[in-house]
C-alpha cells in the first residue's frame, strides 16, 4: 500500500443553516484514482472546494502529503494560514472545473504559462517550453495561439487540464469535467483523464460517468446527504453495492 | 374527372434558377426624406461660408495663434492628469468598496457620496481658496507634533488646485464605472486565478482587470471627453485654458462669435481624437472575446472599394 496523498479527516461544512458535509473521510493513495459519484447536491463540490481551500471548513482538517491545508498547527490549536501562504499551496492542488474557467482574453499558451510564472516564479522561457509540451499531449499542439473562445468546449476542456498540469501538482481535482460538454466530446476529455490515469497521477474526480468509473477508477466512493455512505474498487461498489441509498442511485444512472 | 391535369408539367420560368435577376425594393419616401435633408444641410453650410456674422477672417487668425494652441496645450494637460490620476484613485477607491472590510468599503462608500454630491465648481472653488481656510498645511502625528510645514498656496499653486478639484471629482465616477466593469466578470475567473495560486494582486492586473475593461471602457470613454470639456470650468480660477483665453481675447476685442467658433472647433477636433483613440482601446481588450474580430472601419473601407470595383 502507497503512502496516503490527500487525507480528509473529520470535515464538516456549513452554509448558513445548513450542514452540507457532516464528518467526511476520505484516504486517497498516491498514484491512485478515486471516483466520487452521488446524487445531486450530496456535497461533492463542497468537499473538492474544501481540499484546496476554496472553502473553509468548520470542523475537521484536510492535509496533502502530509502538509495541513489552509492551517499551520502549534500543540493543540490551528492558526488559519495568510492567504499568500494558502496561494502557495494550491499550487500543489490542480483543479478542473465544469465550465473551464479559462482566461478568456489570454491566449491558449498565455493560461498556461501565467501560472507557473506568477505563482511559483518560473523563468517564463521554461514555462512556455512545459506548456508546448502539454499541450502537445493534451493534443492540442496546434492551438498555442488560439483564444479559448475559437474552441470547442471539449477542446477548452484539454487546455483546462494543461493548465492545471503545468503546475505539476500533487493531486489533481475534476469537478464533473464533462458535464458541460455535448456528448460527442465526452470521449476526448475522459481519454485525457484516463492517460493521466495510467501514468501515475493521484486524481479525485467527481463524474456522473459510470463507465468511465469503472474503467479508470481504483476507489469509487459514494456521497449522499453530506456523508460517505460506501467505498471500495468499482467492482464492489458499483456490481455489489451494500447500502440501500447506493443501489436507489446507481439503478437511477445506470 | 381530369387527372391529366395534374400530371401535366408545371411551366418553367427560366431554364437556371441561378439566371433569375433578383430586383431590390425601390425605398421612395426614403430617397425623397434623404433629398430634403440634402438640402437642408446645404443651406445651413451655405449660410456658414457666406453670412459675416461668423467673421471666418478672425477665426482664421486665431485658431492656430501662438495663445490659442498654448491655451489649448493647457487644456489637454489638465485633462491628462485628471484622468490618470482620477482613474488610478477611482480604481482604489472601487477595489476599497469591493473589499471584504467594512471600514474601506464604507469609506469608499462616503467618498463616492460626497464628491458626488459637490458640484465641480464648488470644489474648484474651494480648492482654490484653500490656504485661506488651512494657512499652513503640516506633516505629523493626528493631534500630535507637525514635522514640517509648507504655506499650502504656493505647494498647490493654482493649477495643482484645479488638477486636485478634477481629479478628486473624477474618482468618484471612476470609482464607479471601475467597480462595474469588475462585477461584470465572472466569479469564476477569479476562482480559476485563486485555484492556480497566482497572487492576489496579479489576479487583480493580470485577470480581472483587462476583462472588466470592456465593460469600463465605453463608459469611460464617455467620462474622459465630459472632462476635457469640463475643463471650461476652471475658467473661473483664471487658468489659461481654451476657454479662459478665447474669454480673454474677445473681452479685449469683441469679436465673441468668431472666437467661440475656435473653442468649438478645438473641442470638437479633441473630442474627436479622443473618440478615434477610444475606439483602438476598445479593440485591444476585445482579443478573445469574439471568435473573429470585427474588422477596423480602415479594413471595411478598403473592402467596401474593392468590392465595388470588382
Ligand atoms: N456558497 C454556497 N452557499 C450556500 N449554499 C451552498 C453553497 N455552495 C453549495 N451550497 C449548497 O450545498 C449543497 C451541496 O452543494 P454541492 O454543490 O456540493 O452539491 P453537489 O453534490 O456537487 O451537486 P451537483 O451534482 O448538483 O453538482 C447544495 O444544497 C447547495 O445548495
Ligand atoms: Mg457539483
Amino acid at each position: 500500500m502507497s503512502a496516503v496523498m490527500v487525507d480528509v479527516h473529520g470535515v464538516h461544512k456549513s452554509f448558513g443553516p445548513q450542514e452540507v458535509l457532516r464528518g467526511v473521510d476520505l484516504e486517497v493513495s498516491a498514484g491512485e484514482v478515486t471516483v466520487i459519484l452521488g446524487p445531486s447536491g450530496s456535497g461533492k463540490s463542497t468537499l473538492l472546494r474544501t481540499i484546496n481551500h476554496l472553502e473553509k471548513v468548520n470542523r475537521g482538517w484536510i492535509s496533502i502529503d502530509g502538509e495541513l491545508i489552509g492551517y499551520r498547527r502549534s500543540g493543540n490549536k490551528l492558526h488559519e494560514l495568510k492567504e499568500k501562504d494558502v496561494l502557495k499551496q494550491r499550487t500543489n492542488i490542480g483543479f478542473v472545473f465544469q465550465n473551464f474557467n479559462l482566461f478568456p482574453h489570454l491566449t491558449v499558451l498565455e493560461n498556461l504559462v501565467e501560472a507557473p510564472v506568477s505563482a511559483l516564479g518560473r523563468p517564463r522561457k521554461e514555462a512556455e517550453d512545459t506548456a508546448r509540451r502539454l499541450l502537445e499531449r493534451v493534443g492540442l499542439a496546434d492551438k498555442t495561439g488560439a483564444y479559448p473562445r475559437q474552441l470547442s468546449g471539449g477542446q477548452q476542456q484539454r487546455v483546462a487540464i494543461a493548465r492545471a498540469l503545468a503546475l505539476e501538482p500533487k493531486v489533481l481535482l475534476f469537478d464533473e469535467p464533462t458535464s458541460a460538454l455535448d456528448p460527442e466530446l465526452v470521449g476526448e476529455v475522459l481519454d485525457v483523464i484516463k492517460d493521466l490515469a495510467r501514468t501515475g497521477t493521484t486524481m479525485i474526480v467527481v463524474t456522473h460517468e459510470i463507465g468511465f468509473a469503472r474503467e479508470a477508477a481504483d476507489t469509487v466512493v459514494f456521497m449522499d446527504a453530506g456523508v460517505v455512505v460506501e467505498q471500495g474498487p468499482p467492482s464492489a461498489v458499483l456490481d455489489a453495492p451494500q447500502h440501500e441509498r447506493t443501489r436507489a442511485f446507481l439503478s437511477k444512472v445506470l | 374527372m381530369s387527372s391529366d391535369t395534374i400530371t401535366e408539367p408545371a411551366p418553367r420560368l427560366v431554364e437556371d434558377p441561378a439566371e433569375l435577376k433578383v430586383v431590390p425594393t425601390r425605398h421612395y419616401a426614403r430617397w425623397a426624406a434623404g433629398a430634403a435633408v440634402i438640402v437642408l444641410i446645404a443651406q445651413f453650410v451655405h449660410g456658414l461660408a457666406t453670412n459675416p456674422v461668423w467673421e471666418w477672417n478672425v477665426f482664421r487668425d486665431y485658431v492656430l495663434s501662438e495663445t490659442i494652441v498654448q491655451a489649448v496645450w493647457v487644456t489637454l494637460q489638465l485633462t491628462a492628469y485628471a484622468t490618470v490620476l482620477g482613474f488610478l484613485l477611482g480604481t482604489v477607491i472601487a477595489f476599497m468598496r469591493l473589499s471584504r472590510s467594512p471600514l474601506l468599503s464604507t469609506v469608499a462608500w462616503a467618498y463616492i457620496w460626497i464628491f458626488r454630491s459637490i458640484p465641480m465648481i464648488v470644489q474648484l472653488v474651494f480648492w482654490f481658496n484653500l490656504s485661506a481656510l488651512y494657512k499652513e498645511l503640516g506633516l505629523g502625528i493626528p493631534f500630535g507634533p507637525v514635522f514640517f510645514s509648507v504655506d499650502s498656496n504656493t505647494l498647490i499653486g493654482t493649477i495643482g488646485a484645479a488638477v486636485i478639484g478634477l481629479t478628486l471629482h473624477q474618482a468618484a465616477y471612476a470609482a464607479e464605472i471601475v467597480r462595474g466593469g469588475v462585477l461584470a466578470v465572472d466569479d469564476g475567473q477569479l476562482e480559476a486565478a485563486a485555484a492556480l495560486g497566482i497572487p492576489r494582486l496579479r489576479q487583480i492586473r493580470r485577470i480581472v482587470l483587462p476583462q472588466a475593461m470592456r465593460a469600463i471602457l465605453p463608459t469611460a470613454g464617455n467620462e474622459i471627453i465630459g472632462l476635457l470639456k469640463g475643463t471650461s470650468v476652471v475658467y473661473v480660477m483664471s487658468i489659461g485654458e481654451l476657454f479662459y483665453q478665447v474669454q480673454v481675447i474677445y473681452g479685449r476685442n469683441g469679436r465673441v462669435i468668431p472666437l467661440l467658433l475656435v473653442a468649438t472647433a478645438w473641442y470638437v477636433v479633441l473630442t474627436s481624437l479622443l473618440s478615434v483613440a477610444q475606439y483602438y482601446v476598445e479593440r485591444r481588450y476585445a482579443r478573445g472575446a469574439d471568435r473573429t474580430p470585427p474588422p477596423t472601419p480602415f479594413q471595411r473601407a478598403r473592402r467596401f472599394v474593392t468590392k465595388e470595383s470588382s
